[in-house]
């Protein structure tokens, strides 16, 4: 028999952020937070995943700056950031100059629109 | 299961190395067949298994079998960057252990800088939601963030990380193949274009054309073949994520597990390599895979190698050839680990030729530092 469908992980993850709100999915096997979502617990294969907000504070685990030509914009930040319930996410710090961004940098989520979507950067703590 | 020493090379080609205009990838792909097959002393004809995979058509094998007129009994074009000419090794010698082919020819090609002018990512047709967002540049600013981390956990410095370019440079001076030769010096690194920090473009590979067969056999026949065929002692392969936020630590790579798991295939350890081919896309990759695969503890290769440690003249001969920072890296860089490796062992190599090379290792690297493949060699003796 065709398996019923679930509703899209990614489209929950972004109903969540256009609520205002930062929520992940925590796996209720291994208790661990999960980023990007997906149908699957990645960690311990559990398929029992709860949507959870999370406190949106973390630290800068890597960090970049692209550099571009002057006519293509000024250089910009790409780091990683470990949030404190022990996932990461894929971001930018704003705020401050690209190359002070530190590894080990504290920082707080906001979500941001971008393009019509809503993604989450961060900025120093 | 092992297939230690039941399969050997026989041949090796390579053409368009640096640029190639006026043919396409698969007209250098051919030529590169060609000697290698001609090395060999065999023919198209003989081919029945065919391994290829490449940036610019994903039908690979069936695009460089038609256009060779073959009729292959098996083909292989599995894509896991970089590193899938390396991870072909490991299909061929099983198929040709259990005898569903007898000759295998892997070969890649690319004329990415006739063509783009610039590195061909994969990630241009398969958007990662979740990065694009942020505007990376891959693949160059995933393996700045893996190199910001490693700075930050081991004091890896700008001018170390420089001295992996430098070290590849001198090599490159003696292989007239190469395509940048000249003279580099830190400073030089350090003063290059910035393209996403830490890295300059000269902590980057080259964008360059190029071609690169293989031919592979079982030993026996091998051994009638040619007068020294190289042996596959060992390889493994691994991946552990696709995208880089996605990697579990990112100052180690799953070469910590294809390393070990390798060497244990061969029943030899990295004290016995005589010579080491290994992906260097950027700076970092040379660093973290000699640690990751047994030959320094974390945070401890990048000195040895400030010191001159894997440069010509060093105890450590690291990237003969020139590697993909100096010598040619036309997307995929994966098979340049395996032929250098193998004319080591065949001593083919000329000004660069380490002397009394039996054993070698082939670390093939894909995506963002996300599958590693090593394969160790060997010669006669070494069986």
């Amino acid at each position: 028999m065709n398996h019923p469908l679930p509703e899209g992980p990614d489209a929950r993850y972004a109903e969540h952020l256009a609520a205002g709100r930062l929520c992940v999915q925590r796996c209720k096997g291994c208790e661990r937070h999960i980023f990007y979502p997906r149908l699957l617990c990645p960690h311990c294969h559990g398929e029992d995943l709860d949507w959870v907000g999370v406190s949106g504070k973390g630290t800068v685990y890597a960090t970049t700056v692209i550099r571009r030509r002057p006519e293509q914009g000024p250089p910009y930040n790409l780091c990683l950031v470990e949030l404190d319930e022990g996932f990461r996410m894929p971001s930018r710090v704003e705020g401050v100059e690209p190359e002070t961004v530190r590894v080990g940098m504290a920082v707080t989520a906001r979500i941001t629109q971008q393009d019509g979507a809503d993604i989450v950067v961060f900025d120093p703590s | 299961m092992s297939f230690r020493g039941k399969v050997a090379a026989v041949g090796t080609g390579l053409a368009g190395i640096g640029e190639a205009p006026g043919l396409t990838q698969i007209d250098l792909t051919v030529i590169a067949a060609k000697q290698a097959l001609d090395e060999a002393g065999l023919g198209f004809g003989d081919v029945d298994g065919l391994f290829a995979a490449n940036l610019q058509n994903i039908f690979a094998p069936l695009n460089v079998g038609e256009y060779l007129g073959i009729r292959p009994k098996l083909s292989e074009g599995t894509q896991i960057g970089g590193s899938s000419p390396v991870a072909h090794l490991i299909w061929a010698a099983l198929a040709l252990d259990a005898g569903l082919i007898d000759t295998a020819l892997i070969c890649y090609g690319s004329t990415q800088r006739t063509v783009a002018g610039k590195l061909l990512s994969p990630s241009t047709s398969e958007p990662l939601i979740y990065e694009q967002p942020f505007g990376p540049r891959y693949p160059i600013s995933s393996y700045a963030l893996n190199a910001s981390r490693h700075m930050y956990e081991y004091g890896t410095t700008r001018e170390q990380l420089a001295s992996v370019a430098i070290s590849a440079r001198q090599w490159a001076a003696k292989n007239p193949d190469a395509f940048m030769r000249g003279p580099l010096s830190v400073d030089d690194v350090l003063g290059a274009r910035m393209v996403a920090d830490p890295l300059t473009v000269r902590d980057c590979c080259l964008v360059t054309d190029g071609a690169g067969a293989v031919v592979l056999t079982r030993s026996d026949r091998a051994r009638d073949l040619v007068k020294k065929p190289v042996y596959l002692l060992g390889a493994a392969m691994a991946h552990w994520h696709r995208q880089i936020s996605q990697m579990p630590d990112l100052t180690v790579t799953c070469a910590s597990e294809t390393g070990p798991r390798a060497f244990e295939m061969a029943k030899l350890g990295p004290a016995d390599m005589d010579v080491l081919e290994l992906y260097d896309a950027f700076t970092i990759n040379t660093i973290m895979f000699l640690e990751d695969l047994g030959f320094f503890a974390k945070g401890e290769a990048a000195g040895f190698i400030a010191e001159g440690g894997i440069a010509p003249g060093g105890s450590l001969p690291v990237n003969t050839n020139g590697g993909g920072l100096s010598c040619v890296h036309p997307g995929m860089y994966g098979i340049f680990t395996v032929i250098e490796a193998i004319q080591q062992i065949r001593s083919q190599c000329g000004e660069r030729q380490i002397d009394g090379a039996k054993t070698a290792v082939s670390h093939g690297n894909g995506g963002h530092f996300s599958s590693q493949v090593t394969a160790i060699w060997g010669d006669g003796e070494t069986l």
